[in-house]
């Protein structure tokens, strides 16, 4: 089986053909070896950074960004925004704060700071 | 009067990058002048990550980019005025600027307009129909979820394929709303590859290339959108007429670097970028006045606007300490695919190693762009594939730029 695959690992974006042989992934068209790792990756078990923001229990119209703190399974990215969706946290907080612990295999943590 | 060396006009990422490097640079008396509460500009709204690959080879979100910086100028002890709108800048470079204190007079020895750009709005594309709720520009929307945590609408159409569509139709999608269509009117996408993968794709939006909003629907709410194909001169084909229901068209359609103050100046602006001309110094036609980041041409990268605003902050420092005078300049012209090269002016007075920054004008395959004097080919780059989306950077070396009289022209051509 044949895949064609963007790698989005920089801005350049190069074309990758990947093909799935006997269990195995081989990549072409990738121009640094951070692209082929990203071809097997995506064939195999496709991983996504989900961002997203938090509401400010104590201050008004105030969200505090936040991101995972590890990629999470591109099928879990909604079962991340349910979680991060009802969640809420008081301000002061800081860049690096875990804010809700152990989502699908990551924590969410801070971007932003509020004082 | 207040006096200070350098006034910084804005306090995003450019006008924060050139204060610090204006201030590493020997110069301790440098000021920041900024709209917001908060420095950081923009990026406090660009929640996603990607930003600080190419600076600090990791994968960082707006708010933590900006951090970076403001700790800096935070570190440096750099003055910073909050909530300060300026209003205008004299040739004698005095500042007028307004805050909650009234108005306040800078006379500065060098000025660094740092002051970003702005959305393409609805005004701009003569779309027919009513004016209904529920139409934003897609940066609009953004800080409205992003930073004041309101919900903007449930259905959704975005037109325009640049970044911050892609990032909003990602956006919206996550937050629960359902994003029927991404429209661009051109045959190619202007965002980033990673943008199409990571926010379309991944969430099965469809792209719709050669594809408009010719009419708005609805009274109080918007209705729904007709969108329809459009021919290669932009001429809309009347039988592709189609009509989509939604309650929210977000608009993502060009930047615009924001220059009133520019010309308030005195500035020419170039007709391409719309951003002031300047030379490799950053500086503009007027001695001491720098100009660096989206007001001066619009960025793909963030990394790329820090870059560049060091560059005119270490000349603005320069500059005040009687570093960078005089000189002969010359012209840099883009010719054949290339819409615009920046600087547009160098300056052949204790030059150093030079970037060109420039755009391709629509997507190629395959490319050799040269840099010329004259006869003379100062460098020469190839490229398998140069999109207009992004910026295209040539290194030329001083040795080169002896003895030269011609202006430098660059083009390109298919191979």
């Amino acid at each position: 089986m044949e895949r064609n695959i963007t790698c989005i690992i920089c801005p350049r974006g190069c074309p990758l053909i990947c093909e799935i042989k006997c269990g195995k992934v081989y990549v072409w068209g990738n121009t640094c070896p951070k692209g082929e790792q990203y071809g097997k990756d995506e064939c195999l078990s496709p991983m996504r950074s989900v961002t997203s923001v938090l509401r400010i229990s104590n201050r008004d119209d105030t969200m505090v960004s936040v991101k995972t703190s590890v990629p999470v399974s591109k099928y879990r990215i909604f079962d991340v925004m349910q979680k991060i969706r009802f969640g809420e946290v008081a301000a002061p907080v800081k860049i690096g704060d875990v804010l809700i612990k152990d989502v699908f295999g990551a924590d969410i943590i801070a971007t932003k700071e509020i004082n | 009067m207040i006096n200070h060396d350098i006034v910084v006009v804005g306090g995003g990422p450019a006008g924060m990058a050139a204060a610090i490097a204006a201030y590493d640079n020997g110069v301790r008396d440098v000021v920041i002048l900024d709209r917001e509460k908060n420095l950081g500009g923009i990026l406090q709204q660009c929640i996603h990550n990607g930003f600080g690959l190419h600076k600090f080879g990791e994968e960082l979100t707006g708010p933590e980019y900006a951090n970076i910086y403001s700790k800096k100028v935070a570190e440096r002890g750099i003055e910073v005025y909050n909530e300060t709108t300026v209003t205008d800048i004299s040739k004698e470079k005095i500042i007028t600027a307004t805050n909650s204190n009234g108005i306040l007079k800078i006379k500065a020895k060098a000025v660094i307009l740092a002051m970003g750009c702005r959305e393409r709005s609805r005004g701009a594309l003569n779309i027919a129909g009513t004016r209904p709720a529920g139409i934003y520009s897609a940066g609009t929307a953004q800080k409205l979820i992003n930073c004041e945590g309101y919900s903007v609408g449930e259905r959704v159409v975005i037109l325009g394929s640049g970044d911050i569509g892609l990032i909003m139709a990602r956006r919206m999608t996550l937050e629960g709303a359902k994003v029927e269509a991404v429209c661009e009117l051109m045959s190619y996408s202007g965002g980033l590859t990673r943008n199409i993968v990571q926010c379309l794709n991944d969430f099965n939006i469809p792209l719709y290339l050669s594809t408009t909003v010719v009419e708005i629907h609805g009274e109080e709410r918007l209705e729904g959108v007709t969108v329809a194909k459009v021919d290669s001169k932009n001429q809309i084909l009347e039988d592709t007429k189609r009509y989509i229901p939604c309650d929210t068209l977000l608009l993502s359609v060009g930047l615009i670097p924001e220059n009133e103050l520019t010309r308030s100046i005195g500035i020419e602006l170039n007709n391409i970028t719309n951003g002031a001309e300047v030379n490799q110094n950053r500086q503009s036609n007027i001695d001491g006045v720098f100009a660096c980041g989206n007001v001066l041409h619009v960025h793909d990268l963030v990394d790329y606007v820090s870059d560049e605003s060091e560059i005119a902050g270490k000349s603005a420092a320069k500059y005040v300490n009687g570093q960078l005078s005089g000189g002969k300049e010359i012209d840099v012209k883009a010719e054949n695919g290339i819409r615009y090269v920046l600087p547009q002016k160098i300056n052949l007075e204790n030059t150093e190693d030079i970037a060109l920054l420039m755009r391709v004008d629509k997507p190629y395959d395959r490319v050799q762009i040269t840099v010329k004097a004259g006869e003379v080919i100062l460098a020469n780059v190839k490229r398998i594939r140069a999109v207009p989306g992004e910026m295209e950077k040539i290194i030329i070396k001083k040795e080169g730029l002896v003895n030269i009289c011609d202006s430098i022209t660059v083009g390109l051509e298919e191979i």
